[in-house]
């Protein structure tokens, strides 16, 4: 479940400048290296096989939604420690500081080319996403809000799965997250998830999996169990497009792949599709 | 009055071979059992068994995990590890109960949902999240007892329900002891450990809010004495299935979305 961490690796080029430092990356889906620099400016998209990589949830809203238009919910819930787990106060503490977030998720409202939605973006730097309640809590109050505004709701899924340090708390909520989806749901209202790298577990067993359209970003890791869970199952090593979203695709679990230069367009077509229109002029 | 055990105990108890399953109590609990089959979709799930029983006189329907009291039977229901088409089935189960106006009782008894190629091809996710999401709105009423192993996702596909009720000895957790501490501490020998961190136990569930009711078991365990411990179930059943049918549905399905909301601890 968290192999596929990015991984920067900073290498020193020989090239008889010892003082010139490149930084490189190299990607989890084709292992090719590829200049930092170049990455950040295809926005973290593998030019050699078009794996969409993992992004910050600053940088999606910054590339997916109208300039300025984001709202923010909840900004400052934390997460208690239900377990009194061991060292999970301070691991929260040195991930609040090292990525500015308070947990796993940015929830609030937006627009795209001018219409409205209610947003969450994962972002799996903070504890591999994983589901908590605070996530729990973020999600449910959002879809609440869309039901009672009549918005559509937009998901950007990324996430190991349920958060272990909260037990079974974090197991129930599942539960909560996909009742709010299913009020929303009986509302009438749009419901978009984009998974991207990775959706997995209790995510994809709850909220993640209850779009009414799905949309995953090229090569990411989409399933249920572990990779590693499964191997060790069936004790033979699996072909590598497994769980990936061309995967999930063909066996009918999503709607459409997507590219990232392309998000923005497509979920403000499907907005409008939906009656979802632009209240304001595009900024 | 008995000790209370640790969790570690427990768990030991719930693994115990002669440990009764859902095919002990079934006969036991309810009469005139009719078992009904398949998903209609891809096929028939032996992890999950369902059916149209009546509890005292009235007609219930009944969806449950089953284990396997031997090496046969465990191959036969994949030592209770349901693949989608179990929860689909339960999900098509369900629906019908809802049609026809019956209750429904789940029966938990899972290490987890099936962690599998085949499982992942058809969808174990989306199973399961569909449960989870439709039986909130299902308007009849839903009871779920764990018997012996509730295990993460693949318990919780049943666990949506106006109240649950814990044997007194099983365990409700986010992943097993033993992956708890793989994941977590990179050592499965650690289990026990985890067992008694996690808040796994009926007394844990009913403090959390997770759980409103134990069903004692009997001195030393439900395989000591069948009789009693199906005794116990069925009082359980026969008082909570009616107080829950005269309740005005609309209100049932308002607590039912309440129960869950209301569990998670932050502060903002």
């Amino acid at each position: 479940m968290f192999e596929d961490f990015f991984n920067v690796v900073k290498k020193r080029f020989n090239d008889g400048n010892d003082e010139e430092v490149k930084e490189t990356v190299k990607c989890p889906r084709c292992q090719s290296s590829i200049m930092l620099s170049r990455y950040e400016e295809l926005h973290r998209v593998c030019p050699n096989c078009n794996y969409h990589g993992r992004l910050s949830a600053q940088e999606r809203i910054q590339i997916t939604f109208d300039k300025e238009s984001f709202r923010e919910f909840d900004s400052k819930m934390q997460s208690l420690n239900p377990l009194s787990f061991p060292d999970y106060d301070s691991k929260q503490a040195e991930l609040r500081e090292s990525t500015g977030l308070n947990d796993a998720i940015v929830t609030g409202t937006a627009l795209i080319k001018g219409s409205p939605a209610v947003v969450g973006i994962m972002d799996s730097r903070y504890m591999m996403g994983s589901m908590g309640s605070v996530v729990g809590e973020k999600i449910t109050r959002a879809f609440e809000y869309a039901t009672e505004n009549n918005l559509p709701v937009i998901m950007f899924t990324a996430s190991g799965g349920a958060r272990m340090q909260e037990g079974i708390v974090s197991l129930m909520q599942m539960a909560k997250t996909s009742g709010a989806v299913k009020l929303h749901s009986d509302n009438g209202g749009l419901y978009i998830t984009v998974m991207t790298d990775p959706t997995t577990g209790g995510v994809t067993a709850s909220f993640a999996s209850l779009g009414d359209i799905i949309i995953a970003e090229p090569k990411v890791l989409i399933g249920f169990a572990g990779r590693r869970v499964i191997e060790g199952t069936i004790k033979q090593r699996l072909p590598d497009d497994f769980q990936l979203a061309e995967f999930m695709h063909e066996k009918g679990f999503v709607d459409m792949i997507v590219e990232r230069k392309k998000m923005r367009s497509v979920l403000s077509h499907l907005l409008k599709l939906h009656g979802y229109c632009p209240e304001t002029k595009e900024v | 009055m008995e000790e209370k055990k640790s969790a570690w105990e427990r768990l030991q108890l719930v693994h115990t071979k002669g440990r009764p399953t859902i095919r002990d109590y079934i006969p036991l609990v309810f009469t005139d059992f009719y078992e009904m089959h398949g998903d209609r979709l891809y096929g028939d799930d032996k992890a999950i068994i369902g059916g149209i029983a009546r509890l005292n006189n009235q007609p219930v329907t009944i969806i449950a995990e089953v284990k396997g009291r031997d090496i046969n039977e465990n191959k036969t229901c994949n030592f209770a590890m349901p693949h989608p088409e179990g929860y689909r089935k339960a999900l098509r189960l369900a629906k019908q109960a809802e049609k026809f106006h019956r209750p429904i009782i789940c029966f938990i008894d899972t290490p987890g949902a099936y962690c599998g190629v085949s499982a992942e091809e058809r969808g174990q996710g989306e199973a399961i999240a569909k449960n989870i999401a439709e039986f909130m709105t299902l308007r009849t009423p839903i009871i779920s007892i764990v018997l012996g192993e509730g295990g993460s996702g693949g318990a919780l596909a049943l666990g949506v329900c106006d109240e649950l009720a814990m044997l007194e000895n099983a365990q409700y957790s986010v992943l097993s002891p033993r992956g708890f501490a793989t994941i977590l501490w990179k050592d499965a020998s650690r289990e026990q450990e985890a067992s008694e961190i996690m808040m796994i136990t009926a007394e844990d569930m009913v403090r959390l809010g997770v759980a409103e009711t134990i069903i004692e078991e009997p001195l030393g365990g439900a395989h000591n004495d069948l009789d009693k411990i199906s005794e116990n179930i069925k009082e359980y059943l026969s008082h909570k299935i009616p107080e829950k049918c005269k309740k005005d549905i609309d209100e049932l399905l308002k607590a039912r979305y309440t129960k869950f909301r209301k569990i998670g601890e932050f502060t903002e």
